[in-house]
């Protein structure tokens, strides 16, 4: 009964595909492509540029113009350089933070947090210990710093690994829990008496704050900064812990059958993660803020997410990464003389990360012809 | 002429990426007949099929159904030409009932209230015992055996009408009796007019089942006879390519003193099912103990409370004279038991990383890998070289990717890592699935050399030519138990297929 | 009575906007989509939302501005994830941080201009002899009726219509679907597409109903509790309904107890949601430690048919 029917509508169809079959393309994933080269990096990040360029263009700028005036901003002048060069410092240690959490597949989007726990955990310190001298209150400092932001980090870890609750929900909860604990402390107990009602912790003295690199605002957190990136490039390539790693971030299930306790990792991973943007936290207030303040951070926590990822995880081009992203929020603020808000900077972070997936992904295909 | 042929394949390509999986293969089926299509594993098979039911499209050629050409495009393109497959994985959404499962996909009634789910339920309860096929209907598709669940496929391709219906492996799943049942069900079908492919690599259900017979080697379909005019030899012969050594089982010896004892073991799966209960097994040095059964018996859960992965509630295992450590994994491997798993890609190995780092999964922590913490990189890299030339594994370099190499090379990239530490006793998990003949006759030769050195394996597999060919004996594993046990010579397919259905000998069902 | 009735109003008017997100994430989420991009298309709804209102003050223009807009990022998530196969986490923090930067940069103008009045109250004084609940339902905003049509709608869409079968299959068992001849690259576009915009909307409700000026970063991580929320919601939209006004309930008590003039540090009330939202999960990744989550088999991997096995 149904034969005729059937045959009609076959026969049907194949003209159909017979006639769109000659120019169709098949875009297939092509097994051997892993991992994108250093221009697809470059072209994701030039088509972030491109589409901002849209959202300035809407507001009646240049985006030309407004782009060359961010470029000289951040690294056309020495105060413009030596200023990336200070956001980057937070950016490195909370990216080389989260890259290590990201090697496990822990998704630790919670920097921000961690570096205002380190943040408020430094300056704890010069609030109970204010008369220790310099070479005690400043590794007290940064043994409080990291200590704080690894607590933060294991309040994330220790839900994960013992209840299996969702590391990314916990961890930007807690970035809220701290804001408001910093608030707290900045408009109630640490309040600067002398402050006319500033929301901020009295300045640090000469002793609790790093110090600084001659006659620039650029401090001795740049070593902190560059001596972590080594650490951890050394960690993950060289050592029995670092393979463990690479292991699990590879095939956690395989990491099982080699006998590795993936929980113990996670625990110790994030304390590591929580500790370096804790010690973040500690050198912005100690070398730049010189005291805990309302705001302190203009979400270097979150900005981190988009440096370790644009550096692939990878140590080295970690500090790359974060001096340009340092420069992308200096130059946000440099536009802002031309009427631009400041935020346009992480506008244009969200765009490029948008981008790096999107050009990381698209690189694996290839276009085929059908037939 | 081509009215005969109810589907008719012409030079068939099909390429993933690099790799051909079919070339130029012509492949025809009558209408009405049981037809095999005969190979190895790999052999592309099942990539046929997929091309006929719309999973792939060809890279190039002619599908012609009925004499007419067609373009199958999607499964969905393929259902309404009448093609039904029942895959080797099947194709069922756990969580949903059984009759939900067979009426997905049907564009009728966007409403449907509990009126006409109850109406579906009896339409669909009336086919399957046309075709003596029995099943709760309402019942999620995870409460049910494999065995009932394959029966839901079928039923499937039957509900949606097709008239040509192809089962990819279907006894692989199935004890002996299941698969009879299922012949049963194939001759209705026949009877009733409708095409039936099967692919296999197993030569006596092609000989017990089928009218024509199609062979695939590499690639290409080589022959295509009739069943009358041919015989198992001929076939084997057609599939492999030469002369099938007749698998020769290993020589009897006498094994040595006790390996492992387990005794009373209770151990529970994950969501608190009980996987394994009062679970008695013992194996000696020198003496390969194969475990036959039906999947999801407790295979898996064994394995892994001998490797450590988990942990048990009751019993004991005791291992060459001391306790083993309850739920450590590392302690199994000190204690010297290797482990070959289930899925090689999935547990065994690291896709992405390099040999170097596979191979030094579980020796990284002695001080020949590495020292107060670091790892003694070159060293490691001269002896990853070392091995993989021992073992012959064939890699374009030690840092290549793992997941690049072929199969047989990833198997016996797994093996020279669990040898290599000289274990006591090899835990060895369907180690030869995936794999040709000729890598699978690999395995079988290591296994067995293992055996020759006074060590203890044990072979879990539901290949059961392969237990048969190994074990020196052969337990069954059914719901969690040993329910059977068989030295090598005494056992035979139909006692082993009574015990893996839980059937004793006399042929009643085993309290439970 | 009064203090109870209070508190269900207050309850359902913060709780509304979490729950229009979190049936949008579900509806994502059932079609096995991770979506974690709320906060971000949340801001770029109120922000949109707060734009049309105050230049063109129409409703209508208004809500259809914040589905463009959050259907187009909902596209951009759907292309890559369903089509290019990109992380789905990754996908939606970059959602999330680029949503918040937009909306900053798009709110700068308007920022602390209050918008007022514009989504009427349906006042139905028939309903007000109900005891407790009457004089709530008597005067409540469209959006609050419409969560609640969605609540049965989307309950019933799941359960008992062909499509809803077919979206619970894409979710659970992506090439079982596919062999059955439902177009899973399609209709997973379709649900993220139609969930994105829900989710906007509920950013929409946040700034035209709740707090009717826009601030950057209104949302203040309400965006990630319906994330949270639709893991308490097991993926089911009536459980949603509960437990969103549960938090909506917490969202308030801080403010409450401020009023009836609690010593506590009104920072430590602030914290309440988000410390509750982790207990909250603690409390059942222990309970249903054997026990399935109720999430969708498939969720989070991506869809490919011409796949090598």
């Amino acid at each position: 009964m149904s034969e005729p029917l059937t045959a009609t509508k076959l026969s049907n169809s194949s003209e159909e595909t017979a006639g769109s079959r000659r120019f169709s393309f098949r875009i297939e994933l092509d097994p051997s492509r892993k991992d994108s080269p250093w221009w697809i990096t470059i072209l994701s990040v030039l088509l972030a540029l491109v589409l901002c360029g849209i959202f300035i263009g809407a507001n009646g700028m240049n985006p030309v113009t407004v782009y060359m005036k961010m470029i000289t901003g951040a690294f056309g002048t020495s105060f413009g350089l030596t200023e990336t060069l200070v956001k980057s410092i937070p950016l490195l240690l909370c990216g080389i933070g989260v890259a290590i959490a990201y090697r496990i597949s822990v998704w630790n989007i919670g920097a921000e947090g961690q570096f205002l726990a380190g943040a408020m955990a430094a300056t704890a310190v010069t609030v109970y210990f204010p008369g220790l001298p310099g070479y005690l209150t400043i590794p007290l400092m940064v043994l409080c710093g990291i200590i704080g932001g690894g607590i933060w980090g294991l309040l994330t870890a220790i839900p994960r690994t013992y209840f299996q609750v969702n590391e990314l929900i916990t961890s930007l909860m807690l970035n809220y829990v701290a804001i408001h604990a910093l608030n707290y402390f900045v408009f109630g107990p640490w309040k600067d008496p002398k402050g006319m009602n500033f929301p901020g912790s009295p300045m640090f003295t000469e002793a609790q704050s790093l110090p600084l690199v001659g006659d620039t605002r650029l401090h001795y957190g740049l070593i902190f900064a560059i001596a972590g990136v080594l650490l951890y490039a050394f960690l993950i390539r060289y050592t029995r812990w670092g393979y463990e790693l690479r292991l699990i971030g590879a095939n956690p299930e395989a990491a099982r059958n080699a006998g590795i306790r993936i929980s113990r990792h996670i625990l110790l991973v994030m304390l590591i993660s929580g500790g370096m943007a804790g010690l973040a936290g500690m050198s912005e207030v100690s070398g730049v803020t010189h005291r805990l303040m309302y705001g302190i951070s203009p979400g270097y926590g979150y900005t981190a997410i988009i440096v370790a990822w644009l550096a692939k995880l990878n140590p080295l081009a970690l500090i790359v990464s974060s001096f340009l992203f340092g420069g992308l929020i200096v130059g946000g603020y440099s536009v802002q003389t031309i009427g631009l808000p400041s935020s346009i900077s992480s506008m244009m972070q969200g765009a490029i990360l948008f981008c790096l997936i999107a050009g990381g992904m698209a690189y694996k295909f290839r276009i085929r012809r059908n037939g | 002429m081509s009215e005969m042929y109810s589907v008719v394949m012409n030079q068939i390509v099909k390429r993933f990426g690099p790799v051909i999986a079919n070339d130029h293969v012509d492949f025809r089926a009558k209408t009405g007949e049981i037809h095999a299509l005969l190979g190895e594993n790999g052999v592309g098979k099942s990539t046929m099929m997929c091309m006929l039911s719309g999973v792939y499209r060809p890279t190039s050629g002619e599908i012609v159904l009925h004499g007419k050409p067609v373009h199958i495009r999607s499964p969905k393109d393929a259902m309404k030409l009448g093609i039904g497959m029942v895959f080797q994985n099947f194709r069922l959404v756990p969580n949903m009932t059984a009759a939900e499962n067979i009426v997905l996909g049907e564009a009728s009634s966007f409403w449907r209230g509990p009126n006409w789910i109850k109406r579906k339920q009896e339409e669909v309860e009336a086919l399957a015992r046309h075709f003596g096929l029995g099943f709760p209907v309402n019942r999620p598709i995870w409460q049910l055996s494999v065995g009932e669940q394959q029966r839901v496929e079928i039923v499937k391709t039957l509900y949606r009408g097709a008239d040509l219906i192809i089962l990819d492996e279907p006894t692989s799943v199935l004890t002996p009796v299941e698969a009879e049942q299922l012949f049963e069900t194939l001759y209705q079908m026949k009877a009733e007019g409708k095409t039936v492919i099967l692919t296999t690599h197993k030569l006596k259900e092609v000989m017990a089942s089928s009218d024509r017979i199609s062979v695939m080697r590499k690639g290409k379909l080589t022959h295509t006879l009739d069943k009358a005019d041919t015989n198992e030899r001929e076939l084997a012969r057609l599939m492999v390519g030469k002369e099938m050594a007749v698998a020769k089982s290993l020589e009897s010896h006498s094994p040595g003193k006790p390996l492992l004892i387990v005794e009373k073991l209770d151990v529970y799966a994950d969501h608190g099912r009980k996987a394994l209960n009062q679970l008695e097994l013992r194996v000696n040095e020198g003496e390969i103990v194969g475990v036959a059964g039906v999947a999801g018996n407790g295979q898996s859960e064994l394995a892994e409370v001998l490797t450590g992965l988990r942990a048990w509630r009751k019993g004991s295992i005791r291992f060459n004279g001391g306790e083993l450590h309850n739920g450590s994994v590392r302690g199994a491997i000190e204690a010297g038991i290797a482990h070959v798993p289930e899925n090689r890609m999935k547990s065994g190995l690291a896709g992405s990383l390099g040999a170097v780092d596979n191979l030094l999964f579980k020796t990284y922590r002695t001080k020949e890998r590495s020292r107060f913490g670091f790892l003694r990189t070159s060293a490691n890299r001269a002896w990853t070289q070392s091995l993989i030339e021992q073992f012959d594994v064939k890699t374009p370099s030690v840092d290549a990717p793992v997941r690049q190499l072929s199969g047989g090379n990833q198997q016996k990239l797994l093996f020279a890592r669990e040898i290599h530490q000289d274990p006591l006793l090899m835990v060895a998990v369907h180690p030869t699935q995936g794999l040709d003949v000729g890598a699978s006759e690999g395995v079988h030769q290591l296994l067995a050399r293992m055996r020759g050195e006074g060590k203890g394996v044990l072979l879990i597999s539901e290949d059961l030519d392969e237990v048969m060919q190994l074990s020196d004996r052969i337990l069954v594993i059914y719901n969690g138990q040993m329910v059977g046990e068989l030295a090598r010579g005494e056992a035979s397919r139909e006692q082993i297929g009574m015990y893996m259905a839980g059937l004793r000998e006399s042929g009643e069902e085993q309290a439970v | 009575m009064e203090l109870i009735t209070q508190l269900l109003v207050a309850a359902v008017s913060s709780g509304t906007p979490l729950l229009i997100a979190t049936l949008g994430g579900i509806l994502i989420e059932r079609s096995g989509i991770i979506q974690l991009g709320a906060e971000g298309l949340m801001l770029m709804g109120a922000v949109i939302a707060c734009i049309t209102y105050l230049n063109t003050g129409s409703l209508g223009i208004t809500i259809a501005a914040t589905f463009a807009i959050s259907a187009v990022l909902g596209v951009i998530h759907a292309f890559l994830c369903v089509t290019l196969r990109a992380n789905q986490i990754v996908s939606g923090l970059a959602m999330t941080l680029f949503g918040a930067g937009l909306s900053a940069y798009l709110g700068k103008s308007i920022a602390g201009q209050p918008v007022t009045g514009a989504v009427p109250k349906l006042d139905l004084p028939w309903l007000e002899p109900i005891p407790v609940v009457g004089s709530m339902f008597a005067h409540l905003d469209l959006f609050t009726w419409l969560s609640f049509l969605l609540v049965i709608g989307m309950h019933l869409y799941i359960h008992r219509t062909s499509w809803g079968l077919h979206l619970r299959a894409i979710g659970d068992n992506p090439p079982t679907a596919d062999v059955m001849g439902l177009r899973v690259q399609t209709l997973r576009y379709s649900y993220v597409i139609a969930g994105s915009m829900l989710i906007g909307l509920a950013g929409a409700d946040m700034l035209l109903v709740y707090s009717p000026t826009w601030i950057e970063g209104l949302t203040a991580g309400r965006g990630w509790i319906a994330v949270a929320l639709i893991i308490f919601a097991r993926w089911n939209p009536v459980r949603a309904l509960f437990c969103a006004y549960f938090f909506g309930a917490l969202d308030t008590l801080g403010f409450r107890i401020q009023l009836i003039g609690s010593d506590i540090p009104s920072y430590f009330l602030k914290m309440i949601p988000y410390i509750v939202t982790i207990l909250v999960l603690m409390f059942l990744g222990w309970r249903n430690r054997n026990k399935p989550s109720g999430a969708p088999e498939a969720l989070g991997s991506p869809y490919i048919r011409e796949q090598r096995f």
